[in-house]
This record gives C-alpha cells, sequence and structure tokens, in this order.
C-alpha cells in the first residue's frame, strides 16, 4: 500500500446524501477477478446515459472539476460490502473522500486500499460544497499527521477523527494483512487454547 | 455483567493491540464468487496458503441463472467468475457448494440450513448481509475483500468493538404482520443509517415468540440501518433447529456445546450505549416508497411529505428519491399499479416465505400486468417446495418456479427489472438501480408481494388471509 502523509488538492463534489454502494459500483460490474479497472464505471448510471454517453452536468464529467478529493453528503458508502466501491474511487483518481458521515464496511475497505475516509461536522462539509460552487479552484490541505483538514486560504478549517493504528498503518503503508501474518504463532497458541 | 454480544466477542479475543483494534478470532467463513477473487489472488502473489481451509465455506449464488442452471452459464464474465471460484476452491482446498450442487443456494440461507452456523460463534462473509447469521446468538458481520484475504491467510481479523444497542419489540403482532413488517418498520422509524457504528441485539417477548427463519429477516437486515451486524439470544427453538443438521455437531460434542450455549444470553444489568422499546401491536404491514430501506411506511399509510425532516439535505434526499420513484409526497400507494414482483433472496428466500406466498396465491392466477419470479434461496428449499407442492400452487396460478441465487435481489445475473418499471420485492434493497438501472423497487414482505402478484397493484394483503 502507498503512504499518505498530506494531500493537497482541488475537490469534486457530489452533494448527494445516502450515496450507496450501488451508485459508486453498480452490481453488474463487479464481475471482474482483479482490482482493477473499476475507475472507469465509478457512479456508472449517474455519470453516463443508457446509450453510454456521459451526463455533461454530473460532477465528474465535468472539466472544471478536477483533483484527488472527493467531496460526498452525509451517510456516504452504505449498502453493501463490496470493496469494488473502494477500488473504483481510487482506480478513478481519489485519495481522499470527505463527508459528514461514513458507513462502517465503507470505511474499513477504503483504509484497506490507502483511501483515507475524512469525517467532517456537517456544518463544515455545507460550507465546502457552498465554497467549492463558488470558486472551483478552491484547494483543500488534508493533513493525516495532524488530523486536520482545511481549504488552502484557511477560511474553513476542521479537523478528523481517525484511530491511532490505521494512521500508523496510512503513515507508513502498512497492510493489517502483515500485522496479522507477522502474528501467526499467537494466533495457533489461541486455538489451542479455545478448544 | 455482560452482554450478549460481550460474552462471544470477549472469547474470540486473541489479543488488543495498544491503542488499536483487537484481534479477532473466525469461528467460520463464507466465501461466494464475486467478493473472493481478488482475496485469492492476494494470497498467490503472497505464496501462502489458506490457513485453515476447513473451517471456510463457498456458494457460488451471486451470479447464477435462476433458469436452465444445468447449461452453460450464458454470460461470458459471470461464467468465469463463478469457474475462478471452482479453481480457487480446489487449488485452496476449500468446500464448495457450486453450480448444480445438490445443496447449493445462497450462502446466508445455506449456512444455517447445512448446521455451519452456530450459536456462540463469529461468523464473516464478504457480503453484508452476513448478519442474517446473528439469528443465532451468533457474532456475523460482513467484511471487504482485503479482509477476506486476511481470514483466508490467518482467520482472523483486526476490528474495533462496536457500540451496544439493544432494540426490544414486545406484545403481539397483527395478523398479517411478518417479520419483514417487524424489520422495515424499525428501519423506517431508526432510519438507513441509524444503527451506524453499532452491533444490535434484539429481544422482547415479539421476537422471541419468532421462529428461526422469521429472526433470521430481521437479523438480515441489520445492516440495512447501517448497523454491523444483529444477534437474538439462542433459546429452544434455536438449538432444535441446530440439532442434527448436515454439520452441526453430533452427540457428546452437541451436549458440550448445548451447556455451553445456555449461557449465551444477555445479563441482567448488562448496559447497552442506546436502547429502544416498540410495541409489536403499532406495526402494521409495510412497503418502501423511497430509495433507501429507511424510507417505508404502512401499507395503508400515505408518502411522507418531509415536513418534520430536519435539514435541507434530509428534504432534498426525500425529492430525489421521490422523482426516481415517481411518486409524490401525501400519495397513496395502495391501488398502484406494478410490474414485477420478485420473491426471493436471502431475506425472504426460505420455505416459510414460499409457505406464506402460497398461502395467497392458492387458488388465483397472476395478474396479467405482472410478471412474477419466485426464486427458492436454496436446492434444499426447492426441494421442499416441490415436496410440499407449493410449486404446482405457483405453476397453476401461471408463476414459474425459477432455481436458487440471489437472482433480482441485486440483478447481477439475467434477473433484471427494467427501466422505470416497479417491483414489489422480497429483497433488502431498494437503491437506485439496484435491480437494473433504472429499476423502481418497493420493499415488501412475502404476504405483500404475493398479494401484488395476484391483483397486479399494492394491496393490503390482509384482504386475503381469510
Ligand atoms: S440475496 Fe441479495 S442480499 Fe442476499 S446474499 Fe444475495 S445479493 Fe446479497
Amino acid at each position: 500500500m502507498e503512504k499518505l502523509v498530506k494531500i493537497e488538492s482541488t475537490c469534486v463534489p457530489v452533494n448527494i446524501s445516502n450515496i450507496d454502494t450501488d451508485q459508486i459500483i453498480p452490481a453488474r460490474f463487479l464481475k471482474a477477478t482483479s482490482r482493477e479497472g473499476f475507475g472507469d464505471n465509478l457512479f456508472r448510471d449517474w455519470r453516463y446515459n443508457n446509450d453510454h454517453s456521459p451526463k455533461t452536468d454530473f460532477p465528474l464529467n465535468n472539466p472544471k472539476y478536477k483533483g484527488a478529493i472527493l467531496v460526498a453528503g452525509k451517510n456516504f458508502g452504505c449498502g453493501s460490502s463490496r470493496e469494488h466501491a473502494a477500488w473504483a474511487i481510487v482506480g478513478a483518481g481519489f485519495k481522499v473522500v470527505v463527508s459528514s458521515f461514513f458507513a462502517d464496511i465503507f470505511k474499513n475497505n477504503a483504509l484497506n486500499n490507502g483511501l483515507l475516509p475524512v469525517q467532517v461536522s456537517d456544518d463544515f462539509l455545507t460550507k465546502l460544497f457552498i465554497k467549492i460552487e463558488n470558486d472551483v479552484n478552491t484547494s483543500v490541505v488534508v493533513d493525516l499527521e495532524n488530523q486536520s483538514i482545511q481549504t488552502k486560504d484557511g477560511s474553513l478549517k476542521d479537523s478528523f477523527e481517525i484511530n491511532s493504528y490505521k494512521k500508523t498503518c496510512l503513515l507508513n503503508g502498512y497492510d493489517d494483512i502483515d500485522y496479522l501474518l507477522n502474528i501467526k504463532n499467537e494466533i495457533q497458541v489461541f486455538e489451542q487454547s479455545f478448544n | 455483567m455482560k452482554t450478549l454480544f460481550e460474552k462471544i466477542w470477549d472469547a474470540h479475543v486473541v489479543k488488543k493491540i495498544e491503542n488499536g483494534p483487537e484481534v479477532l478470532y473466525i469461528d467460520r467463513h463464507f466465501i461466494h464468487e464475486v467478493t473472493s477473487p481478488q482475496a485469492f489472488n492476494g494470497l498467490r502473489e503472497r505464496k501462502i496458503p489458506v490457513f485453515r481451509p476447513a473451517q471456510v465455506v463457498a456458494t457460488a449464488d451471486h451470479n447464477v441463472p435462476t433458469i436452465n442452471q444445468h447449461l452453460p452459464i450464458q454470460d461470458e464474465l459471470s461464467r468465469l467468475q463463478v469457474n475462478k471460484l471452482n479453481d480457487n476452491c480446489k487449488e485452496f482446498g476449500i468446500d464448495l457448494y457450486g453450480l448444480n450442487h445438490p445443496k447449493q443456494g445462497i450462502v446466508h440461507i445455506i449456512g444455517p440450513e447445512l448446521g455451519y452456523t452456530l450459536p456462540g460463534s463469529t461468523i464473516v462473509c464478504g457480503d453484508s448481509h452476513t448478519a442474517t447469521h446473528g439469528a443465532f446468538g451468533t457474532i456475523a458481520f460482513g467484511i471487504g475483500t482485503s479482509e477476506v484475504e486476511m481470514v483466508l491467510a490467518t482467520q482472523c481479523l483486526l476490528q474495533y468493538r462496536p457500540k451496544k444497542m439493544r432494540i426490544i419489540v414486545n406484545g403481539l403482532l397483527e395478523k398479517g404482520v411478518t417479520s419483514k413488517d417487524i424489520i422495515l418498520y424499525l428501519i423506517s422509524k431508526l432510519t438507513a443509517g441509524g444503527g451506524t457504528g453499532y452491533f444490535i441485539e434484539y429481544s422482547g417477548s415479539a421476537i422471541q415468540r419468532l421462529s428461526m427463519e422469521e429472526r433470521m429477516t430481521i437479523c438480515n437486515m441489520s445492516i440495512e440501518m447501517g448497523a454491523r451486524g444483529g444477534i437474538i439470544a439462542p433459546d429452544e427453538k434455536t438449538f432444535e433447529y441446530v440439532k442434527g443438521r448436515e454439520f452441526a455437531p453430533k452427540g457428546a460434542d452437541y451436549d458440550k456445546l448445548l451447556a455451553h450455549w445456555k449461557t449465551l444470553f444477555s445479563d441482567k444489568g448488562a448496559t447497552f450505549d442506546k436502547e429502544y422499546v416498540f410495541d409489536a401491536s403499532d406495526i402494521s404491514p409495510m412497503i418502501t416508497y423511497g430509495t433507501n430501506p429507511g424510507m417505508g411506511m404502512k401499507i395503508n399509510g400515505l408518502i411522507p411529505a418531509g415536513n418534520g425532516s430536519s435539514t435541507d439535505a434530509d428534504k432534498a434526499d426525500l425529492k430525489k428519491s421521490l422523482d426516481y420513484m415517481g411518486f409524490s409526497p401525501n400519495e397513496s400507494l395502495i391501488g398502484k399499479k406494478i410490474d414485477y414482483v420478485f420473491i426471493g433472496s436471502c431475506t425472504n428466500g426460505r420455505i416459510e416465505d414460499l409457505r406464506m406466498a402460497a398461502k395467497i396465491i392458492k387458488g388465483h392466477k397472476k395478474a396479467e400486468n405482472v410478471t412474477v419470479w419466485i426464486v427458492p434461496g436454496s436446492k434444499l428449499v426447492e426441494e421442499q417446495a416441490i415436496a410440499e407442492g407449493l410449486k404446482d400452487i405457483f405453476e397453476a396460478a401461471g408463476i414459474p418456479f425459477r432455481q436458487p441465487g440471489c437472482s433480482a435481489c441485486l440483478a447481477m445475473n439475467d434477473d433484471k427489472i427494467p427501466a422505470g418499471k416497479y417491483c414489489v420485492s422480497t429483497s433488502n434493497r431498494n437503491f437506485e438501480g439496484r435491480q437494473g438501472p433504472g429499476s423502481r423497487t418497493l420493499l415488501a414482505g412475502p404476504l405483500v408481494a404475493a398479494a401484488a402478484a395476484i391483483t397486479g397493484k399494492i394491496v393490503d394483503p390482509t384482504e386475503f388471509l381469510n
């Protein structure tokens, strides 16, 4: 996994609440057997018409919105456990998702793929949407070390929670699985005591 | 003093990382074709085996056709994915209930059916409806594919302890009210995000009275409130259900476990972070009108106007949903024509669900304006439905009885609802496009769905129960 320390970028706003994993990546695209290639189908049914032509009013198709930070309405990622949702977001070039509330499984899946979910207050989120709407070049700085998010001009600022274990993992690019493989002996001892 | 959840969780903690998560041991791991291939790739890249293959059980369900299962799968990508599961299970030594296996079925249906699901255990699967198994007094929850890989590699997961919620439902249910109505009611009260961060214990006299199958329907949809899972304390019904199942412990092993299972309940005085109490008599047959499972109402009710919603975002959300569904605020859905009915899924694809549907359908014909799909949850359910004559009842009504799989629940196979069409569905999600691009889903229980099948519209099923 890549390290993630500090990101400075403009944002792509998708101002919709309760975005579920079926919108992030519809089930019919889950037939692949590798992790690659999901980015093209991120938000597929919101992004494309039935004849596959892009819907120009959807932010991801609007060339004025660019950047590695996806800003979404509250309760992002509810629904299924499909990690394909995280792969699609990463595949489309995002490193951070900002929302005022995340579904649990999505949050885990994101973190396991080096995608940082930044949970901000409702107030911050509302203001951020307005600011981006007024100025598409609004630059946002996400600082994992200090657990802070702010607009570059300093006008909006918030902090976010992340547990210290996950933070260390992201800062160093470690996976959970590396950790677990290292304690296999302890797991075996546990199994014996358990039976 | 501990809650039921804490008793099981604590017994499965291998160790706690300082200022970090706990290492949780997993007893049973279910896998299926959609969320496992990338995990097996990971093992191959790391050149490691599956740590405890005997604790892993695989089935092909999400992607399989529900007619002509004996023929090769037509859709190439689906076929490749199902074949990949076969290959991976062979390579890594995992028992597989693949397509055409006489006991194949939806993962959350075959687990309990075959006796893999046991009280007091920890169960995971790369599928959010793993919560279903909580009906047995089990900590069961959905995981992502990276986590599938972790469990395959180490039989463990790094987990933070969720918060504890208890939902108590007391009293008697009215006639015609099913356990699906209970859970749709609870989600409508608590909202689609109301359980996020929690593990929910369901209790109370109305819950205790439910059969095991009905309890599974409740736990199944815990995730629809955002909860990690749901759990119900095991009791005599649970023990009876498990006893004698193919892979359940037998003889002295069973007796020993039984003694342990009987200790699995929340101690008096154990505390919860949140508690809700509801009265069963307040629950009616339910239906959803919007695009998340929290947007549900009594079938005889009116679609809300959103005046009580707290924020502009909530109001915008309601408007977006109603626009998608083609409904208006304050509208009644009674009498509304529909196009499709889907009876099946891990929520309502068990034998009791099919019996309920048959009770209403018996002696009637399917309405001309609807296409009806009745899909058993497993081969064993299919077999039993045939033996009990349910298949004949459906076919006499002009409804073909299909073969087991997830089917229109997520529409990965050919069972898709066309754009703009209305489907009354016994599945668990009414998200935009869940049943096919542009499809409009109304979630309900098997009685409402069966009544819709014979009338072609939304009706209160209690009319048909006399
Ligand atoms: S029936 Fe639906 S919810 Fe259940 S496992 Fe299959 S896809 Fe998931």
